[in-house]
């Protein structure tokens, strides 16, 4: 491990929370409203943090490991994540498999904490989770797998491990767009499908809405308070950096060779790409939660096409 | 005049009677009648018990024929305490009979879904002094389905937001709803009991109070109401300030909706602006009488509080910058297809079970039924000019969101023309006291619809019984109705395109 590369999830941890943050303010200001301050995540975490929690006298010890399991895998996850063409900590082959799983293993507790409280609210919004999830990850792994490949046919040379992600994302340059601009803008377009998705946000779910029959994630958490509630809130902003940072480093192809200078980059773009999260947030509607699967099968053909048109181009 | 009606008592809105005028029948032409008439178009606005000597009953009904503008009054004394369901041939009765059923607990035999529709002692208990233990509040039989796959969501009556008290029973299968029966009665205040044996300094108060969002329209059915017990005329200017009030009320309810509805769908934008909006309108009351709600403005005699030249000039002002703002705002709305994509074909109600189900207001006219009691019942000021009305065909949550949108604009020329040909004169004349053994209707078309009081005076020109029929009650049921077969997801949306009074229910 090279410790030097530690600065990256450090910089994940310190800067997560800045995101939602960003949107928030982003949709005030549209809004022609004061809004919260920036930094309003970083102050309920440490209000949580001082509360205690209550747990109802149906829940088990699966209801108090949710929340736990969910940071850890979130945070487990910064270890592979490079920031554009800064690699991360720990590299190995196929290392998107592991990003992806660990994501899924945060959720599958999110569920299963969801289900142990037996409450008919959070088992409706834990079975939209599941089937929206089902069909959002193929897309991930489908654009992954497109970016890598992208990176290889423009004639970097063939080194390093296979599908890890930090070399996938040190080989995607401006030379890669010139060569499959297309392919990637629509690998680009299905990653934007997931960002949103993944992180409930409008189109998909809305986020600041009080009414429990039409959450998806929120629904969820609902019983959960105090410190676990915590957890939550600072897991879900690492997994929306985690996916923003692999959108970002998809569309900033700033490749110095210098990590500070791409890493900085890549920041900077998902400081953009949460700005843009709120711009859609400010002008368009929610859409019918029967909808929401055809939006996602419709961004897993994206990435489908994409991957085969950088196969056979 | 059709032959169900021909030999009933009629009279017109705002007007009172002595109520030994009016046709007393046996129960069996009460109910014949009834039913007769509403398969004629009739509406029943009001269905209600009044105890008379002997512990015994009275079954009183009005009945309102829009198209010829009168309302009938009929009524049948029970000898038990049962009688036959009217519900079966006549479903407009439902709400209603569950509700003599809760209040004077006589049983209409033959009643499909037969429960009280609150939780307090009966009415008739208290009096009689047989303490029977008081039903606990929320428990009740719901509607079930059975089998493996469906499942029972319960929502309330603590709910997430800041909004009133229900219990709202799902039967779904995944995301599809089977049926919904929504349970109220959390807002209980035993209002009608109080009103009995007023007019008192309290009535007003409790008339502005019956549902908070309707403080004009209510205080203006009571007003009318003692006015004809009363005899009393009221002042050409206080008419039209009255009017405007109601118009006021009904803009700024209406805007408040098109901002919820937008942000129940995560619309943002409208969300914001009609919020502020709204604020500029209960502003435009408060710059009448003080009251942001109208509180304290409409008086039996006229108005509390008159305007000078400077006020209507500033509210015309604030009028058409209004106007402007609004069209902006809510043309977003019709303009997203993100929003529209959710509004259109959610909820559908038919006009055919509108019709059946006596739904009032813009829930009515957005299943293109041209309804409203300015037009067909007109009173005061409408009586002179009248406002178009408005509907829209669809029945879904799109047109009872387009139809407060054309309410709005149509409201908005109404207030423009009252308030540039505002007449002079007192505001305010003295009222007399209420005459005894008289009965009055009054209707107003408020907001959300129908508003509909009805008092009967004893000997002493007091109220026997007073009876409140907020347009809430006639709608509740189509709520539920609307959900069948819809997603669970869309339930808030619905729930807001109808926006109904919890506590205007529940009284």
């Amino acid at each position: 491990m090279n410790y030097g590369r530690l600065a990256l999830p450090v910089l994940a941890l310190a800067l997560a929370p800045l995101l939602p943050g960003i949107i928030n303010r982003t949709k005030a200001v549209i809004a022609g409203r004061k809004g919260q301050p920036l930094f309003q995540l970083y102050f309920d975490l440490a209000k949580l943090l001082r509360k205690g929690a209550v747990y109802s006298h149906t829940t088990s010890l699966v209801f108090r490991a949710g929340p736990v399991v969910g940071l850890i895998s979130a945070a487990a996850v910064l270890l592979v994540l490079p920031l554009g063409g800064a690699a991360a900590p720990v590299t190995f082959s196929a290392d998107l498999i592991f990003l992806a799983y660990l994501l899924g293993l945060m959720r599958f507790f999110t569920v299963i904490a969801a289900l142990d409280t037996g409450s008919a609210f959070e088992a409706m919004g834990a079975s939209r989770e599941v089937q929206f999830s089902a069909l959002a990850e193929p897309v991930l792994l489908m654009a992954l797998a497109a970016i890598a490949l992208a990176g290889q046919s423009s004639g970097s040379p063939l080194h390093g491990l296979p599908f890890c992600l930090s070399v996938i994302y040190s080989r995607l340059s401006l030379a890669t767009w010139m060569h499959s601009g297309p392919a990637l803008l629509m690998v680009a377009g299905a990653l934007w499908v997931v960002f949103l998705a993944e992180n409930s946000r409008i189109p998909f779910d809305d986020p600041n809405t009080h009414l429990e029959l039409t959450m998806i994630h929120e629904v969820m958490v609902l019983d959960h308070g105090g410190p676990d509630f915590a957890m939550i809130l600072y897991g879900a902003s690492l997994k929306m950096w985690t996916l923003g940072a692999l959108l970002a480093g998809l569309i900033v192809p700033v490749r110095t060779g210098n990590s500070f200078l791409d890493a900085g980059a890549c920041v900077l773009g998902l400081f953009v790409l949460a700005v843009l999260t709120g711009v859609v947030e400010s002008v368009m509607a929610r859409l019918r939660l029967t909808r929401v699967p055809q939006l996602l099968v419709s961004a897993g053909f994206l990435s489908t096409f994409a991957l085969a048109l950088i196969i056979w181009s | 005049m059709s032959v169900a009606t021909s030999n009933i008592f009629s009279m017109s809105n705002g007007q009172a009677a002595d109520i030994a005028n009016v046709t007393g029948m046996s129960l069996g032409d009460f109910r014949s009648s009834i039913i007769e008439a509403v398969k004629q178009g009739l509406r029943i606005s009001a269905l209600f018990g009044q105890p008379i000597e002997e512990g015994r009953l009275r079954l009183w009904a009005v009945l309102s024929h829009d198209a010829r503008s009168v309302v009938h009054l009929l009524h049948a004394d029970l000898d038990g305490d049962r009688y036959d369901s009217i519900t079966p041939d006549c479903p407009q009765a439902h709400w209603f009979e569950r509700e003599i059923f809760e209040q004077w607990k006589v049983k209409p035999c033959g009643h499909p879904w037969l429960k009280p529709i609150r939780f307090h002692a009966p009415y008739g208990q208290a009096s009689q002094g047989r303490a029977e233990p008081l039903p606990e509040i929320g428990v009740t039989d719901f509607f079930g389905i059975e089998g493996c796959e469906v499942h029972e969501v319960a929502v309330g009556p603590v709910h997430a937001g800041i909004i009133e008290p229900g219990h709202f029973r799902f039967q779904c299968h995944g995301e599809n709803v089977f049926h919904l029966e929504i349970s109220l009665g959390y807002q209980h205040r035993g209002v009608e009991r109080k009103l009995a044996g007023g007019p008192d300094r309290r009535t007003i108060h409790y008339m502005e109070t019956l549902s908070g969002d309707t403080s004009v329209g209510h205080s203006l059915a009571y007003s009318e109401l003692t006015e004809a017990l009363s005899a009393t005329s009221t002042p050409a200017k206080a008419q039209v300030l009255r009017g405007v009030a109601l118009e006021l009320e009904r803009i700024a309810n209406h805007t408040g909706d098109l901002g919820a509805l937008a942000g129940d769908v995560g619309y943002l934008p409208t969300l914001s602006y009609c919020g502020r909006i709204r604020g500029d309108v209960l502003n435009m009351s408060a710059l009448i009488c003080g009251n942001r709600f109208g509180r304290g403005l409409v008086r039996p005699g006229g108005i509390g509080f008159d305007i000078d030249g400077d006020r209507r000039d500033e509210l015309l002002r604030r009028l058409d910058l209004l106007e402007k703002d609004l069209s902006v705002a809510v043309g977003l709305l019709w303009n997203s297809s993100s929003v529209m994509a959710r509004f259109e074909g959610t909820g559908t109600i038919l006009r055919r079970d509108c019709l059946a189900m006596g739904l009032v207001g813009p829930a009515a006219r957005a299943c293109g039924v041209e309804q409203d009691i300015r037009r067909d019942m007109p009173h005061s000021i409408f009586q002179l000019y009248q406002i178009p009305v408005s509907t829209c065909p669809t029945g879904d949550v799109f047109a009872r969101g387009y139809v407060r949108w054309l309410e709005i604009q149509r409201s908005v020329a109404f207030l423009r023309e009252q308030l540039r040909g505002l007449p002079g004169g007192a505001a305010q004349l003295s009222p007399r006291p209420l005459q005894p053994g008289r009965i009055a209707v009054s209707l107003v078309e408020g907001w959300r619809g129908e508003i509909c009081h009805v008092a009967l005076t004893d000997s002493q020109g007091k109220f026997a019984r007073y009876k409140v029929v907020d347009p809430s009650f006639h709608n509740w049921f189509a709520l539920a109705y609307a959900l069948r077969g819809q997603q669970i997801s869309d339930f808030p949306l619905c729930n807001k395109s109808f926006n109904l009074s919890y506590c205007g229910h529940d009284l």
